[in-house]
């Protein structure tokens, strides 16, 4: 990947990977749908049908004409999962998914975002603080190991 | 294409700096277009005005207010020349026929012009078209106390036919000076977009014989206009050669468009002034765009984020930009043709009030289409800057939680 040059990696981004932040970064000036098309038009081009869909799944079928303010912070996470999967990607990076959520939807959303991976057959990789969620997962790396630096200058 | 949806969430989202930068370009647009097409068609129209004659011929005096004087009705007369002069100029061959026209007082400042019937029978004003009087009306008739007012005069003074009044002596109207003869307006020319609106044609007599104006002179013209002999292409340089290098009674004045092109050009300086700060006011108000959208860049900075994140590509989000600058251009420049229309409207129904040359305001015009390309190029080009800085955006910085 590191060997791919710039446009090349904006590609890949588009068409491969899906993101969930923390802090959601919807945009502020586009519905639901819209937010989920526009992810779409970057890669496999936008197809109105599958994202209401991918909303409907995500439990926002009611919702496609809203705008992220008009909607609560589970919600809002949930429109990003819908995004993260708009271009069927293989691996999906969630960072702190649930850091901004209360106990119930950080719950919620965590379900909802690994079977909604399981569905799309993209890996999932989470990164969290949360020892409870780390458990649920079936390979957990810490990030201390891997920062270890492999080769100490003489 | 996904610009043009990322563009038209940007100006709603910026709305009311998208509608006030529009009106920016709007107003400077409006302006620019105002100045080139009134320089322009004024000019045109101007040195086109010739009433139907040639040439003007009068006693030693300028050219320019020769031709002020006998086809604009604005100058006062230099002077007169004799009804025996008259007869031997309009001896000369290369005359077709000569109009004679006498000046001196007016009617509550709308200007008294004496002449012949002549006018509304062998006078075409523009190709084929002759003077008429409107229905119901008729012409003058010679020895007669009787005039014909122009539409526009007509209209601001508020004759009609079977209508009457007091000429007042000089061409500024003062109250004091009033002559006790009635004229009875027998009828109103149909409007012609020339001078000729804006003045009330009387009976040549009638003006020579006026009370109180000096017996002596009673027979004398203020002007002669002149029709040339088409058949000579040389009667023109002939006459001038006659009555202006070789004579020094008379000025003969042409050909007309030249002579007021020369004025024209000698205040060319200033309409060069208007256009530059015209052009000062386009550049003033696409740098509001630059502003607007450039202070406006650290809001933005984590959405370029978000969508370089989604996979935009850096030419992706620095095109959006710059086609957002346009966009309020455009915006902007479909505003100025209203703007436009206001100020050439009112400008040019000024100018006919004043001359009563009509203007054509929505005459079709190169800068029509040069003003708003050109404008939205400039804006284009102001969106460069701000679209440098979302090119750089970082995008890990941009994306990272703020709180």
């Amino acid at each position: 990947m590191s060997a791919l040059n710039e446009a090349r990696r904006d590609r890949l981004r588009a068409t491969t990977l899906g993101c969930v932040y923390q802090s959601f970064n919807l945009l502020q000036g586009y519905t639901c749908l819209e937010n989920v098309l526009l992810a779409m038009a970057f890669g496999a081009g936008r197809d109105r049908g599958w994202a209401a869909s991918l909303l409907q799944r995500v439990g926002l079928g009611h919702r496609l004409d809203y705008y992220p303010r008009q909607l609560s912070v589970g919600q809002q996470q949930r429109v990003a999962v819908a995004r993260a999967l708009a271009n069927r990607p293989r691996l999906v990076l969630a960072d702190e998914p649930t850091g901004n959520l209360d106990a119930i939807n950080a719950a919620e959303t965590l379900a909802l975002l690994r079977e909604t991976c399981r569905e799309q057959g993209a890996a999932l990789l989470l990164v969290s603080h949360d020892r409870d969620i780390l458990a649920q997962f079936g390979r957990t790396e810490e990030f201390s190991d891997l920062n270890t630096p492999l080769v100490t200058a003489a | 294409m996904v610009i043009p949806l990322v563009v038209y969430k940007s100006l709603r989202q910026h709305l009311v700096s998208t509608l006030v930068s529009a009106a920016a370009i709007a107003l400077a647009g409006g302006l620019l277009m105002s100045v080139w097409v009134m320089r322009q068609e004024a000019s045109r129209t101007f040195t086109s005005v010739s009433g139907g004659f040639d040439a003007v011929l009068c006693a030693r005096s300028s050219k320019l207010q020769l031709v002020l004087n006998a086809i604009f009705h604005l100058e006062d007369s230099p002077g007169n020349i004799s009804a025996a002069d008259v007869e031997t100029v309009l001896k000369n061959p290369n005359i077709e026929f000569g109009l004679p026209i006498a000046v001196g007082d007016n009617y509550q400042g709308y200007r008294l012009v004496g002449t012949t019937t002549e006018l509304f029978e062998r006078v075409e004003f523009a190709p084929g078209r002759r003077y008429r009087v409107a229905e119901p009306g008729r012409p003058f008739a010679m020895g007669e106390k009787e005039a014909v007012a122009g539409s526009f005069a007509a209209q601001q003074l508020g004759l009609a036919p079977g209508g009457t009044f007091h000429p007042f002596h000089g061409l500024i109207y003062d109250e004091t000076k009033q002559h006790a003869e009635t004229f009875v307006v027998t009828g109103v020319l149909e409007p012609t977009g020339t001078p000729a609106d804006r003045v009330i044609w009387i009976p040549l007599e009638g003006l020579q014989r006026m009370s109180g104006h000096d017996a002596r002179a009673a027979t004398d013209v203020s002007a002669l206009l002149i029709r040339l002999k088409q058949s000579n292409p040389m009667a023109g340089f002939q006459l001038d050669m006659l009555y202006n290098k070789r004579g020094n009674k008379f000025t003969f004045a042409w050909p007309l468009g030249a002579i007021l092109g020369k004025l024209f050009d000698k205040i060319a300086w200033f309409d060069r002034i208007l256009a530059f700060v015209s052009y000062l006011v386009v550049v003033v108000a696409s740098a509001s765009i630059l502003a607007s959208i450039y202070n406006s860049m650290n809001e933005r900075r984590r959405e370029i984020a978000i969508l370089r994140a989604l996979g935009a590509g850096r030419l992706t989000v620095f095109g959006a930009i710059v086609v957002e600058s346009a966009a309020i251009a455009a915006l902007g420049m479909a505003m100025a043709f209203a703007i436009y229309a206001a100020v050439v409207g009112a400008a040019s129904e000024i100018i006919r009030a004043q001359t009563g040359v009509v203007i054509d305001p929505f005459a079709l015009h190169p800068v029509m289409l040069v003003a708003p390309t050109g404008i939205v190029a400039l804006a284009a080009l102001c969106g460069v800057f701000p679209a440098i800085k979302a090119y750089r955006t970082d995008v890990a910085g941009g994306i990272a939680p703020t709180s």
